[in-house]
This record gives structure tokens, C-alpha cells and sequence, in this order.
């Protein structure tokens, strides 16, 4: 096993610095001048030339790589034009608002999910199968931002029943930050109104945001099961006279749940990719909403580091995954 | 994948000399049309192609789509004379919204399109040759698919600038790995093949072996993934609308007309709602569609 991490934690250490070259090349290497890009579309020509000397931009591309890695290996991800902080200040300032509503959302999909896809297996063809597919197809088809919209028309603005957006009213104040996610330090600090307060904020967005992984678990989880189902030792327990429930949810499910698991890992990648659509519906300040603001204005620096950080979120998650698959299936390991 | 039939009489119409292949396509087209929600997206998919093809002929108000001004007519809830309602200079949404269906179809047709001609030749060609060229073909790959396509698509437009050719550009860009590894696995389990070791000994070439009897192999697969990408690569498109990053209004497409609309909530709610609408629809035929098809060309993994 340990070998085995070892392995992994090599190749994500390759595949980061492949992360970095991409971004490099996109920020260097792209038609457009990179130093009119990081000085921003107000700056004059005597800024751009100062930022060009003062970042090497004038350097052979090597040399620029070179000092980019470094850079960003000290944790120097630039300057973002449109607020006048660190780029890495404004991540560690937006990222737990996303954590929190991605984490929130994941759950939301695990909890509904895994039920609809053991009950569409057990009715496979049923009315209740038809329907949970018609969710799963359209999970992946409706456009996440209009279902917001269209969320905050019907639940925030008809019926009034969640706030618009936002992570909490005018009338609370963020509780005493410890974790940063506004759930569990209010919780910490047993401000239940906040608390409150802040899951009403967090439901639309956080739904808007689950129905792809929604899908996939449902998908994933339904053909698991039925696959699990015709087993020989379903029968076998059946035939022991274990209850039906206890077969499915425990014989069955225990079989199905790992194919499920891995799915639940790569849409939790995928989500941070989203929230980048559903932050700038529900004004979630998180780094989604970051980097769409920053893109608006032109700014280059902050979508570089949202990029770098969302995709090691996404490798990190995948290697989370991969390591849990290979301690519970050994199997695994060998041919990994 | 057709057996030769030594005694067949000398074919010749078309029909007769390509009758194993038609019966292999009736036979396809009976197993799809046996699913109902396949069924439902291929109208989907038909409704959509056939107003890219003649919508702007058949729009109640063409001259709308251009961009007229009609402030006269702004805002209008949906009626008889406006089905979808009109915008804030008093165009119609629905002409609009067929008028777009020619520049989504573009966008899909282009980012597939290319996606599947960057893809498809790497990943036979990495199947295929193995050794460092898989390597390193693969690697680049899998860093591409370590990040969401949204996000470096963003970080691509956000260097090229916002516009819908830039967009198009830049999810071009972050589709093709997709193909790759697809086409990859599917070409490494074609390699060992009895009729392609058998075509390599007879001395056939390795283009010859590759085009003959790889590619058309692939096909299924291709085809099943295109028909999906078709549908996704429209959703991303509107995606980068609405945050600004893609077509610009009054350009009449669907993610930057729900951009706009989202500021003329809740009041005008159908300025933002129809558009959506129709971006699902069309997503979810072609999601449908592509779902038909897998279970058409490989029953094994239905209903997944």
C-alpha cells in the first residue's frame, strides 16, 4: 500500500506540474501580449512596459517558465487588478464559501441519489425507473444557471419561502470565523439563528448545483445494483429468508456502493467547475463568482489561480478516491 | 463486419450489392425505435435541425432578429402575436430564439467537429503504437482531464478575449482528450483482434490496417459520443454567454439572451425563462439520442 501512495503521490506531482503548463502556455504563450493582460485593460503603455521588465516577460520562454514555477512554488500566483490583493489572499478569502456550498451540494445528490437508484433497480421499468431516468437525463441537460434563475423565480421571489442570495441576510453577522464555513463555526459557537440563516442561504444554490451529480449516482448506482441483484448470494440470502431489505441494503448495496463512491469523487471535481456558473446566479462569494467577475474585467491573473486551484482540488479529489478504491480492493493496487 | 457470401447471385444495384449493411441498419433502426425516450430525442433533435434549416424563413417577425428597435412593442407578455413575449426594444423572443438555433447548431457542429478530429487520429495513434508516443499522447490527456472543460475554457477566452469565435476556440481546445481516451481503449482492444493480426500478416499497411479496419470499428463509439457532445457542447457554449465570456448581444444566442433577461426578473419573467427552455430541450434530445444509440450498438450496456 505504501508503495502504492508513494506511486500515486508521484503522479500527481507530474500531473501538476503538466496543470502549470497549461496555464502557462495559456497566460505566455496565447496571441495577445501577457503583460497587458496582468497590468489590466486600463493601464497605460509605461505600466505594461514596467510590468514586462518587472516580470522577466522580455526573458526567453524558458527563463519565463522558469521564474513562473518558481512563483508559484513560493505561492506568488500575481496580482488581481480589479480588487488590488494577492491573487492567493483572494482564494484563501473566496474558497471555503465554495467548499461549503460544494460539500453541501454533493450531499444533497449522495442523499437523494443513492435511494433513487436502489429503488429504480428494484422497480427496473417501472413508472418510478422511467421517472428517476427522466431526472438522470435531464441532470446533465438542463443549464444549471437557468435552473438558478429559474429556482430564485419560483422558491425566492413567488413563494418567498429561501432568501435570493448571498451567503447570509442584512441582519446576521458572520459568526467568529475558526473553519470558515459559516454551518460549522456557527454550530461551534451555538448561534442557532445564524446557523439558520445560513443553510436557508445555501439550499437553492446548493440544489442548482447537484442536479449533474445527481444524475450520475442515480446512473451509476442503479446499474450497480441491478448488476448486484442477480448475484448467486442475493439468492442464497434470500433463500436464508434475510429479509428483502436487509439483502438490498446491505448484500446488494455493499457491492454496488464502490462503482458509486468513485462517481461521487469525480462529480465532486466536476462541481467546482459549476459553481463557477451557479456563484454568479446566487452572488455566492466564492471563487466561482471570483473568477467569472475577474473575467468580466479583464483581469488574468485571478482566473490563472482559480484554474490552478480548482484543478488541484479535482486531481487531489481523484487521487482521494483512487487510494480509498485501493485500500478496500486490493485488487487494485497491482494494476495500478 | 458484413460475411461474404460466395454464392450470392452477381449483385447489381446498390441495393442489392450493399444488402448486408441495410439489413444491418434496419436492424439497428428497429432496436432503437423500440425505446420511447430515444425515440423522443430523435424529435427533439429533428424539431431542432429543421429550424437551423429554415427557421429564419419562417420567423413572424425576421426583421427582429437583426436587432430591430420597436419600443413600442418592449416587454410584452407572451401572447397570440408573441408566443415567448418580446425583449426590452420590443423583439420577439421566439424569433429570436429559432434565429439562434442556426448559430448553435454552428457552434456544436464546429466544437465537435474538431474535438473528434484532433482526438480520434491521437488516440488510434496511441493505441496502435504504444511505447513513448502512447505515453506521452496519454499523459497530455489526463492533465486535461484533470481540470472541469468549463474552467480552462474560462481561463483560454479570459486570454484570447470574450467573443463567440474565441469561445468556440477555447472549448475546441478543452474537448478533444475526451476522444482520445475513448478511442484509445476502444483501439487497444481492437489491436489484438484475430482479423487484424490476420490483415497485418496477409501484409496489409499500417494506414491500410488503420483505416480499414480500426476506424470502422470505431465508429459506434464515436458516433454515440458525438450525438451527446453535440447537445453538451451547446450548454457550455450558453454557459459562456451568460457569464459574458461568449456571444455578445444582441447577438441572438441562447446564454446571452438569458443574461440579459435575468436583469428584467421577476416582473418579466419570460425574457430569461424561454430561452433556458430551449437550450434543455435541445440538450436533452441530443443527450437522448446519443443514449438510443449506445444501447442500439452495444445492448450489453443498456439502461446504464
Amino acid at each position: 500500500m505504501a508503495i502504492y501512495i508513494g506511486k500515486r503521490l508521484a503522479l500527481l506531482l507530474a500531473m501538476l506540474f503538466g496543470l502549470l503548463l497549461i496555464t502557462f502556455s495559456i497566460s505566455h504563450v496565447a496571441p495577445g501580449d501577457p503583460a497587458s493582460l496582468a497590468a489590466g485593460p486600463d493601464a497605460t503603455l509605461q505600466m505594461v512596459e514596467q510590468i514586462r521588465q518587472e516580470y522577466g516577460l522580455d526573458q526567453p520562454l524558458p527563463i519565463q517558465l522558469g521564474r513562473y514555477l518558481m512563483g508559484v512554488v513560493r505561492g506568488d500566483f500575481g496580482r488581481s487588478v480589479r480588487t488590488n490583493h494577492d491573487v492567493l489572499d483572494d482564494l484563501v478569502t473566496y474558497f471555503p464559501a465554495t467548499f461549503e456550498l460544494v460539500v453541501f451540494s454533493i450531499l444533497i445528490a449522495i442523499v437523494l441519489g443513492i435511494p433513487l437508484g436502489i429503488l429504480s433497480a428494484l422497480g427496473q421499468n417501472r413508472w418510478f425507473d422511467h421517472l428517476a431516468r427522466v431526472v438522470s437525463v435531464s441532470g446533465v441537460a438542463i443549464p444549471m444557471f437557468w435552473l438558478g434563475l429559474m429556482l430564485q423565480l419560483l422558491i425566492a421571489l413567488d413563494l418567498g419561502l429561501l432568501p435570493l442570495g448571498g451567503r447570509l441576510g442584512l441582519m446576521s453577522t458572520p459568526p467568529q470565523p475558526i473553519t470558515h464555513l459559516y454551518l460549522v463555526d456557527s454550530l461551534l459557537q451555538g448561534q442557532w439563528r445564524v446557523f439558520s440563516d445560513a443553510a436557508a442561504h445555501l439550499v437553492l444554490p446548493a440544489v442548482a448545483l447537484c442536479f449533474p451529480a445527481l444524475a450520475s449516482i442515480i446512473r451509476v448506482n442503479r446499474a450497480e445494483m441491478i448488476e448486484a441483484l442477480a448475484q448467486d448470494y442475493i439468492v442464497t440470502a434470500r433463500a436464508h429468508s434475510i429479509s428483502r431489505l436487509r439483502t438490498v441494503c446491505v448484500y446488494a448495496l455493499k457491492n454496488a456502493i464502490l462503482p458509486t463512491l468513485a462517481m461521487i469523487g469525480l462529480r465532486f471535481g466536476w462541481m467546482l467547475g459549476g459553481t463557477v456558473l451557479v456563484e454568479s446566479v446566487f452572488d455566492w462569494p466564492g471563487v466561482g463568482l471570483y473568477a467569472t467577475q475577474s473575467a468580466i474585467s479583464q483581469d488574468f491573473q485571478p482566473i490563472m489561480g482559480v484554474t490552478l486551484l480548482i484543478g488541484t482540488c479535482f486531481m487531489l479529489s481523484n487521487l482521494l478516491i483512487d487510494l480509498t478504491y485501493a485500500w478496500i480492493d486490493p485488487r487494485t493496487r497491482e494494476a495500478g | 463486419m458484413a460475411s461474404l457470401d460466395e454464392s450470392a447471385p452477381p449483385a447489381n444495384g446498390w441495393r442489392e450489392r450493399h444488402a448486408p449493411q441495410l439489413r444491418q441498419l434496419r436492424l439497428y433502426w428497429h432496436t432503437y425505435r423500440r425505446s420511447g425516450s430515444a425515440m423522443l430525442g430523435l424529435f427533439l433533435a429533428i424539431v431542432f435541425l429543421l429550424l437551423a434549416a429554415i427557421g429564419p424563413a419562417i420567423v413572424p417577425y425576421p426583421e427582429d432578429a437583426a436587432g430591430a428597435v420597436n419600443l413600442a412593442q418592449k416587454l410584452q407578455p407572451p401572447s397570440a402575436a408573441h408566443w415567448f413575449g418580446t425583449d426590452e426594444v420590443g423583439n420577439d423572443i421566439l424569433t429570436r430564439v429559432v434565429v439562434g438555433t442556426r448559430l448553435s447548431l454552428a457552434i456544436a457542429l464546429i466544437i465537435t467537429g474538431v474535438a473528434a478530429g484532433i482526438g480520434v487520429p491521437l488516440g488510434i495513434l496511441a493505441g496502435y503504437r504504444g511505447g513513448w508516443l502512447r505515453e506521452v499522447i496519454m499523459r497530455v490527456t489526463d492533465v486535461f482531464l484533470a481540470v472541469p472543460g468549463l474552467v480552462l475554457a474560462i481561463a483560454i477566452v479570459a486570454a484570447l478575449g470574450p467573443s463567440i469565435v474565441n469561445a468556440i476556440i477555447a472549448l475546441s481546445l478543452v474537448w478533444w482528450p475526451g476522444y482520445v481516451r475513448l478511442i484509445e481503449s476502444k483501439t487497444l482492444s481492437l489491436k489484438g483482434e484475430s482479423y487484424v493480426e490476420a490483415a497485418r500478416l496477409a501484409g496489409a499497411s499500417t494506414p491500410r490496417i488503420l483505416f480499414s479496419h480500426i476506424l470502422p470499428n470505431c465508429l459506434s463509439p464515436i458516433l454515440v459520443k458525438a450525438s451527446m457532445d453535440m447537445g453538451m457542447a451547446i450548454l457550455a457554449a450558453a454557459s459562456l454567454g451568460f457569464i459574458g465570456l461568449g456571444a455578445q448581444p444582441p447577438t441572438p444566442e441562447w446564454g446571452a439572451m438569458i443574461s440579459i433577461g435575468r436583469n428584467y426578473l421577476p416582473t418579466w419573467w419570460w425574457y430569461a425563462t424561454f430561452p433556458g427552455l430551449v437550450i434543455y430541450l435541445t440538450v436533452l434530445g441530443f443527450n437522448l439520442v446519443g443514449d438510443g444509440l449506445r444501447d442500439v450498438f452495444d445492448p450489453r450496456s443498456r439502461g446504464r
